[in-house]
């Protein structure tokens, strides 16, 4: 023999064990030698059924099958091993002296991966093995590979169920389940990137935020932790809406990679002044519909993305407008514009437009009627929408809360007195930490709505009629109040002299306490009888009704209230 | 989706062309063609004269050129936008960012 075989010629991880199934003893003894002579371990069996019990106990690497054989044929064997091997890579080689292309057709079929015919050829033999050994190996990688993928997508999944459960909880909670709310979001994938928030300062406002960070799942998530915990924290604190727009903004662009941001519509909804105020940076028009849902506004996003912008560049001023009750106000985020059926068409602006003229006169039906219309446009319930409805509630004419019954406080008596000089009042809002302080007063915490709402009635009184001579006869119509806010905006950045003294005085009484609020301004007073108009000289009727005295002093430049408990 | 960058004869202004959409699937290419290495154009033009869609994390894509080129002392133009692909930049309103023309 030419080629020299010899077991030492095999590394040990090289060496194969191999099962030699055939009923001729002759036939089996020159094979098995054979195979051990290339370095391999053995095992033999006289017949098929033997083979598949030795396969069973010994799993050899490779079976050399006899096709014919009594008992059990080659066939039968070849088909319960390959069963047995389930997902593993078991090459069968028919050993056979058949040359019909039928019968080696049907070793095939049985499962068999080769032949070998008879009489043997160590050469082939060898090469043969060898290439099964081969093909053992890749299978085995692939087989290793696709597990430890499976098992890190695995990990993926859950570690997504887990993430997706908290963004559940932080993107759609708050305040959304109350009745003038209706709002959609649809589950994208894992997440879609949508945030809708909802939560009410102190005073009685509704603050809502509908957000689209860029990307999906895990990125989009994250940036909406902060997002919300920054846009509940400073709500509750009694922060007004451009205050958080400002700090939204810084956080979102210190946190975020460049080129990650949020597309985002907040709004402050406030039914005792039949106000609200709307900021769009990024998302499509937010559109206000009248009592027979025609469309009255709709407020374009005259804004960067919430992320995007540096302190200096980010214009954080939202529009106020008037909504009366009844009135109601739709925005979405860009999934319903961008909608596209099965033809690949936009729903559109346009598609937009005819869902509200389809509910001319039936404003209650638009948003089921906006939600069928892209079913049907799109052919199944769409996947990526974010949509939100907020009808203006009525004016709760509020009263002066029951006297809850507090826990007994122990008598303090102090006052302090606080002076904002114009760099302040332009830069801050001092109404947050001013009702922080008196909330530590345990008696006043029940009432904390109404001391929010007349904290910041008197100072917006001493801003904008005090200090920045804002004419309240200008609210008399939508445009006049545009303009007023307006107007407000450009008085108070430029606002250079000028100062407000909030007073508090604190005075312990046998039952409880009494909270004396003097405000006090640089300017020369405001006439607070005059402007009746529906949407003015609101404030101080007000406030009149929430506390026990109200007295305005000094040509009305001071205002003086009580309030006790 | 295809996306190409030329560079002017003087090296200092870098045209990039984007064809097709415009989406995630182009921000491989498209970081690409102002990243390789040895180009320091003054000046940057994005070309959208053949891309029929844009999408958020286009946007996104944008702003990292942005910062790339210098931030706020960045020169970017973009250029030949059709409607629709105006409407998603306005929208978001980055004409305060970049020059669109």
């Amino acid at each position: 023999m030419a080629t020299q075989l010899s077991a030492s010629a095999l590394k040990v991880a090289d060496r194969l064990t191999v099962l030699v199934a055939d009923d001729n003893p002759a036939d089996r003894m020159i094979l098995g030698r054979l195979v051990e002579r290339l370095g391999h371990q053995v095992y033999l069996a006289e017949n098929g059924q033997v083979a598949v019990e030795q396969f069973s106990e010994r799993r050899p690497d490779i079976v050399l099958l006899d096709a014919l054989m009594p008992v059990m044929d080659g066939f039968e064997a070849a088909r319960l091993i390959k069963q047995q091997a389930g997902e593993d890579l078991v090459p069968i080689i028919f050993l056979t002296s058949l040359t019909e292309t039928d019968a080696l057709v049907q070793c095939l079929e049985a499962g068999g991966d080769d032949f070998l015919t008879k009489p043997y050829n160590p050469v082939i033999l060898d090469a043969k093995i060898s290439a099964f050994r081969r093909m053992r190996e890749m299978h085995q990688t692939l087989q290793a590979q696709r597990d430890v993928i499976a098992a890190q997508h695995a990990s993926l999944l859950q570690d997504q169920e887990v993430a997706k459960i908290i963004f559940d909880r932080v993107a759609h909670s708050g305040a959304l389940s109350h009745s003038s709310l209706r709002y959609l979001q649809s589950p994208y994938a894992m997440f879609n990137g949508d945030i809708l928030l909802a939560a009410n300062r102190p005073s009685g406002e509704m603050h809502l935020l509908l957000g689209d960070f860029t990307g999906h799942g895990l990125s989009a998530a994250i940036g909406a932790m902060p997002l919300a915990e920054v846009f509940y924290a400073m709500t509750a604190k009694g922060f007004a809406l451009r205050d958080i727009l400002f700090e939204l903004n810084d956080k979102l662009a210190t946190i975020l990679p460049v080129g990650v941001f949020c597309c985002a519509v907040l709004i402050e909804v406030n039914p005792d002044k039949g106000l609200v105020e709307i900021w769009n940076g990024g998302l499509p028009d937010v559109m206000i519909l009248g009592p027979s849902a025609e469309l009255m506004r709709s407020v374009a996003s005259t804004n960067l993305p919430l992320g995007v912008a540096n302190r200096q560049r980010f214009n954080p001023q939202p529009e106020v407008m008037v909504m009366r009750p009844g009135e109601r106000l739709l925005c979405w985020t860009d999934g319903v514009i961008e909608s596209r059926n099965q033809a690949g068409e936009l729903f559109g602006e346009a598609g937009v437009h005819e869902v509200l003229d389809a509910y001319l006169g039936h404003p209650g039906r638009i948003f089921d009627g906006l939600l069928g219309a892209l079913e049907r446009f799109h052919g199944s319930p769409e996947d990526d929408v974010s949509l939100l409805q907020v009808v203006m509630p009525e004016r709760s004419e509020r009263i002066p809360s029951p006297r809850a019954t507090a826990p007994p406080s122990r008598p303090q008596d102090w006052c302090l007195s606080y002076t904002y000089r114009a760099a302040s009042i332009r830069e801050q809002n001092p109404l947050p930490f001013l009702l922080s302080r008196l909330l530590e007063i345990p008696g006043l915490r029940p009432q904390a709505g109404a001391l929010f709402t007349v904290l910041s009635e008197l100072y917006s009184n001493a801003l904008e009629h005090g200090l920045l001579r804002l004419d309240s006869a200008w609210k008399q119509d939508s445009d006049g109040f545009a303009l007023y806010y307006q107007e407000r905006g450009e008085r108070l950045r430029s606002l250079v002299d000028g100062w407000i003294r909030i007073t508090l005085n604190h005075l312990p009484t046998p039952d409880g306490g009494m909270l004396q609020i003097e405000c006090e301004d640089s300017g020369n007073g405001f006439a607070p009888d005059r402007a009746c108009a529906d949407y003015a000289g609101r404030g101080l009727a007000l406030v009149a009704a929430l506390a026990q005295e109200v007295e305005v002093k000094g040509a009305s430049s001071t205002v003086r209230v009580v309030f006790s408990w | 989706m295809s996306i190409q960058a030329t560079l002017s004869a003087d090296s200092q202004v870098l045209t990039i062309s984007v064809k097709g959409r415009f989406d995630f699937g182009a921000h491989q290419d498209f970081r690409n063609a102002y990243e390789r290495s040895g180009l320091t154009p003054q000046e940057y033009v994005v070309d959208l004269h053949d891309t029929d869609y844009i999408d958020s994390s286009a946007l996104g894509m944008l702003l990292l050129l942005r910062d790339h080129a210098g931030g706020d002392s960045a020169q970017i133009s973009i250029v030949h936008c059709n409607p629709d692909v105006r409407k998603v930049l306005s929208i978001s309103n980055f004409e305060q960012l970049f020059s669109i023309k």
